[in-house]
């Protein structure tokens, strides 16, 4: 699985998309410092944009890697290679490539204000870390609807749907239903509905690191009321596991009865 | 050297395989002909594992290969679009097959005998069909496998090339490898094929030599005698 790992990787390290996510991710650390000048603040405002961001990227970079990849991918098919190892190694290798791009652009413009010293290290840590968990959940999930599509607009459709309804639709359906049954306890029933949105859980994990109550919301109060901060953030952190092992796992049982 | 036993596969409505039994025993040519859209390349990608057949088995060199992957070390495949990552280089992709195949290889001497060194540091991406397919036919033959399948080796190759590939799939041959083609063009079958097995509704119609099948039909030349039972069968 490292040789297939490898090639991919090398593969999108070279192609212009990663420069321009990189760049970008860069010019975003250098405004936000700039304007903010305080560590915090920019850390904040980051993760706004992070939680939105990084799965669509990963959604849209994931379905046209996919489909790109595809003559590629039936050479390395007729090769003495298993499955799971070709199609398990390009997802790796393309999420790992898009972490690197998040992770190196917003890292060298805060290393370089001196974000080391400064008391926001972990927190600045855990954003980056959630906005990689972010990247390879939805191009994992963007694996499995590809794998699923063979018609790349339906494909591409779906996956920008998805993303649209995790990111912003969910999160409408989820205040709607507040206040219409707001009569009844719903501490629990918010709970989980946000263990099934990873954009949520994300968010509700860095806002736990940092500790700012104000802006948690309802269903991170209640996270924060009913597990407490440390076991909180175990949840939420295994939840987002979960959403990584099971779309990669279904790539790999997908892949395995697919016809090329 | 294949063995394959009550193949079936369907793609949504479609049944291409409508059990195909055929066995093809060790050393020598065998063209797999048959119209469009008979199962042709069906049939092949199942022997490679890339379809997954619905009923049946495979077996090559009596195991089953079916849902392994080890066995694909000991096959040279040439696919029928030579689709490659556009933005790899000619010598970039040799060099990557070979590591993941990690298998002795004698590359530089079919990029020599196609005349391909020129473009070598020449992205895929910008190759003429016809030379994409010289690269795809290096590839394929470059690792010495005991059994070669081509699927429609011809397409887009000029004379000198073709005459080029007709000898070394004769070379092959006289190292005692098992060849499996498929192509349409009957005078390239007629010239190199030792056995035909003709496919037709997904089922094996006929199998036996160039010779057999004229007798059986009463023709003269290949490209009658396929002709031949083609109109009888829909006549």
């Amino acid at each position: 699985m490292l040789k297939i790992l490898k090639y991919s990787f090398f593969d999108l390290m070279r192609s212009r998309w990663s420069y321009i996510y990189f760049l970008f991710y860069l010019a975003l650390g250098f405004v936000l410092l700039f304007l903010n000048n305080d560590v915090s603040k920019a850390v904040i405002t980051l993760m706004n944009i992070i939680v939105v961001l990084t799965p669509l990227i990963g959604t849209v970079f994931g379905i046209m890697y996919y489909y790109n990849s595809r003559e590629f991918t039936e050479l390395l098919l007729a090769q003495p290679l298993k499955r799971s190892t070709i199609f398990l190694g390009q997802y790796t290798g393309l999420s790992l490539s898009l972490s690197l791009s998040l992770v190196l652009g917003l890292g060298i413009p805060f290393l370089m204000y001196g974000i080391l010293e400064s008391a926001a290290i972990w927190n600045f840590a855990s954003l980056l870390l959630t906005g990689a968990f972010l990247t390879f959940i939805f191009v994992a999930l963007a694996y499995n609807i590809a794998l699923s599509n063979e018609n790349k607009i339906k494909g591409f459709g779906y996956a920008v749907l998805l993303w649209l309804f995790l990111a912003v639709i969910y999160d409408g359906l989820f205040l709607i239903s507040l206040i219409v049954f707001e009569e009844y306890p719903l501490d629990k029933f918010s709970l989980a509905a946000t263990v099934f949105n990873p954009i949520d859980l994300s968010r509700i994990l860095i806002l736990l690191k940092l500790d700012i109550s104000a802006l948690l919301g309802y269903t991170g109060a209640s996270f924060k009321k009913f597990f407490g901060t440390g076991l909180g953030m175990f949840i939420s952190f295994s939840a987002l596991m979960l959403w990584v092992i099971l779309p990669a796992w279904r790539i790999v049982v997908k892949a395995r009865k697919k016809d090329f | 050297m294949i063995q394959i036993q009550d193949l079936y596969k369907r793609f949504g409505k479609v049944q291409v395989l409508k059990g195909v039994n055929l066995d093809i025993g060790r050393g020598g040519i065998f063209a797999i002909l048959g119209p469009n859209g008979s199962g042709k390349t069906t049939l092949i990608k199942s022997i490679l594992g890339m379809v997954v057949a619905d009923k049946g088995d495979i077996k090559i060199a009596d195991k089953s290969v079916l849902r392994k992957f080890e066995y694909r070390k000991n096959i040279d495949y040439l696919p029928q679009i030579a689709n490659f990552p556009a933005n790899l280089t000619v010598s970039e992709l040799i060099g990557m097959i070979r590591n993941l195949r990690a298998k002795t290889s004698s590359h530089e001497q079919l990029i020599d005998l196609f005349d391909l060194t020129p473009f070598l540091n020449q992205k895929l991406g910008n190759l003429s069909g016809g030379t994409r397919q010289k690269v795809n036919l290096v590839l394929t033959f470059m690792f010495d496998s005991e059994l070669i399948i081509l699927d429609e080796p011809t397409t887009g190759l000029d004379p000198v090339s073709l005459i080029r590939l007709k000898q070394r799939i004769e070379e092959e041959k006289k190292k005692g490898k098992t060849i499996l083609i498929s192509s349409h063009i009957m005078s390239f079958v007629e010239e190199i094929a030792d056995e035909i097995v003709f496919l037709l509704d997904g089922k094996i119609h006929f199998k036996g030599t160039v010779s057999d099948l004229m007798k059986q039909t009463g023709q003269q030349n290949l490209e009658y005698a396929i002709a031949n039972i083609l109109t009888d069968n829909h006549a």
